[in-house]
């Protein structure tokens, strides 16, 4: 019997694996801020906040903060040498004009056609889209991160979204805390289990439908290589 | 060169006439043009009303810890018939007043309302963007096909008045922006009849190199000096 326990960190470890040095990519707020911590030491991204800069850094000291540098969550932050400021304009040109390796973001609910809403819930709760609905259209692959299951039990991952759309069609890649899948062909494919999770368990407890794949492992491998 | 007038944050809100399309610039806490903002709050029963706010966002309002950054407090005030944002999720009082159909709020893709704005300044009468499309943003819109792609016809967005921030202007109005405090202001400087920047410094003619000038003084009007009298 497995129980399922929530673990952000987990999502973001994974995450951060699948980066290369040199790519651009841009982390959505909350629980895409954390991936930043977990990139391997011996890889070099190029991280791009919506609201005008790369090449940003972590948290500054205390006593340092500048009122004029923050992320698109208003939180204080740094630069690294060789980064960049721009406008708004250049920001959604790097954003929508394909110059975005990565962009992971958050959400309420992401579906099997690759279907994410994460802006509204209408009457009660709306956000809004900020820079979300462009870094969906236009970054190269598109990372949903989120807990599997809700408090109530619910599966994030659904057959179809039923709140608005941020994107459509534009998810390539979820990481939840049981498992890695890919989108592909109106199905979510299994490519990583997450011990103590188990394909088994993980098919039982998604509404949506799954292909748990021939090549479908454990991570972290047993050996402990990540 | 010509000098630009350099008037009161209290001067510049007087210039801001009721049903006016005010362009406002900043991201969240970063960048906006507080002085006059505070000045806009401050004419009470003088104040324009009604107006029609641009802006990134709806600014950050928490109330039990009086904070009220970018356009909260114009908001607070119910200044706005109608707020133009991409993102209001750090200002429950816009969502209040949208929910109880005091306020208008219009969810703008944050990339598209760039655009929209620099669109509005370069003379184009809009641009065509994939973003949105599959979502409740098509709605109402036109869709053209250009090659094999389709995209989304999102109409320029001029503004009445601007009111920016900037690091630094020389007394011809030329302007320097902060780090990310740049964002939308240098874009809403050319989409509007009157620009108004507040800035922190004031330098002579001449003292701002020309290949580090990011607007240009052609763009603005009126300066106000961050903080200080006239």
């Amino acid at each position: 019997m497995i129980e399922y326990k929530e673990n952000k960190e987990i999502i973001a470890r994974r995450i951060a694996r699948i980066f290369k040095t040199g790519e651009v990519v841009n982390l959505g707020i909350g629980l895409p801020t954390l991936v930043g911590n977990f990139v391997p030491g011996d890889v070099t991204v190029i991280l791009q906040s919506e609201n005008g800069l790369i090449g940003l850094g972590p948290a500054p000291e205390a006593g340092k903060a500048d009122k004029d540098l923050t992320n698109a969550g208003a939180m204080p932050v740094t630069i690294l040498p060789g980064g960049a400021f721009f406008d708004s304009a250049t920001s959604f040109s790097i954003i929508r004009g394909g110059h975005v390796d990565y962009t992971v973001l958050g959400v309420l609910e992401v579906d099997q056609e690759g279907n994410l809403a994460n802006y509204k819930i209408p009457g009660k709760m709306v956000p809004g889209m900020g820079g979300a609905m462009d870094l969906t259209t236009g970054s190269r692959v598109v990372i949903a991160a989120t807990t599997h299951l809700e408090k109530s039990g619910t599966s994030k991952l659904k057959h179809r979204c039923s709140l608005p759309l941020t994107a459509a069609n534009e998810v390539n890649i979820v990481v939840t805390d049981v498992g890695y899948f890919e989108v592909l062909g109106g199905r979510f494919h299994l490519a990583e289990y997450f011990p103590p999770y188990t394909p088994e368990w993980i098919v039982e407890h998604t509404a949506a439908d799954i292909v748990v794949r021939q090549d479908c492992k454990a991570w972290p491998a047993e050996d402990g290589c990540a | 060169m010509i000098q630009k007038p350099l008037v009161s944050a209290a001067e510049a809100a007087a210039m801001i006439k009721p049903g006016d399309v005010v362009q406002v610039g900043g991201f969240l806490d970063c960048g906006s043009p507080d002085g006059i903002i505070s000045e806009i709050v401050a004419l009470k029963d003088k104040a324009p009303g009604r107006l029609c706010l641009v802006c990134n966002d709806s600014g950050v309002y928490d109330e039990s810890k009086g904070r009220a950054s970018s356009i909260a407090p114009l908001i607070k005030a119910k200044l706005a018939a109608k707020i133009i944002v991409s993102h209001i999720g750090t200002n429950p009082e816009t969502q209040r007043q949208m929910n109880a159909g005091e306020t208008e709020v219009v969810l703008v893709p944050q990339g598209t309302l760039a655009e929209r704005v620099r669109a509005a300044g370069a003379g184009l009468g809009g641009i065509l963007t994939p973003t949105g499309l599959g979502t409740e943003v098509e709605t109402g819109k036109q869709k053209l096909t250009v090659g094999n792609k389709v995209y989304l016809l999102e109409e320029a967005l001029p503004g009445d008045v601007a009111i920016i921030k900037a690091k630094k202007a020389d007394k011809a109005g030329n302007l320097v922006y902060s780090k990310t405090a740049r964002n939308f202001n240098p874009l809403m400087a050319t989409a509007c009849k009157l620009v108004i920047a507040e800035v922190e410094e004031l330098v002579e003619i001449g003292q701002i190199d020309p290949d580090q000038v990011h607007t240009p003084s052609i763009f603005v009007d009126y300066l106000v000096l961050s903080g200080g009298a006239k």
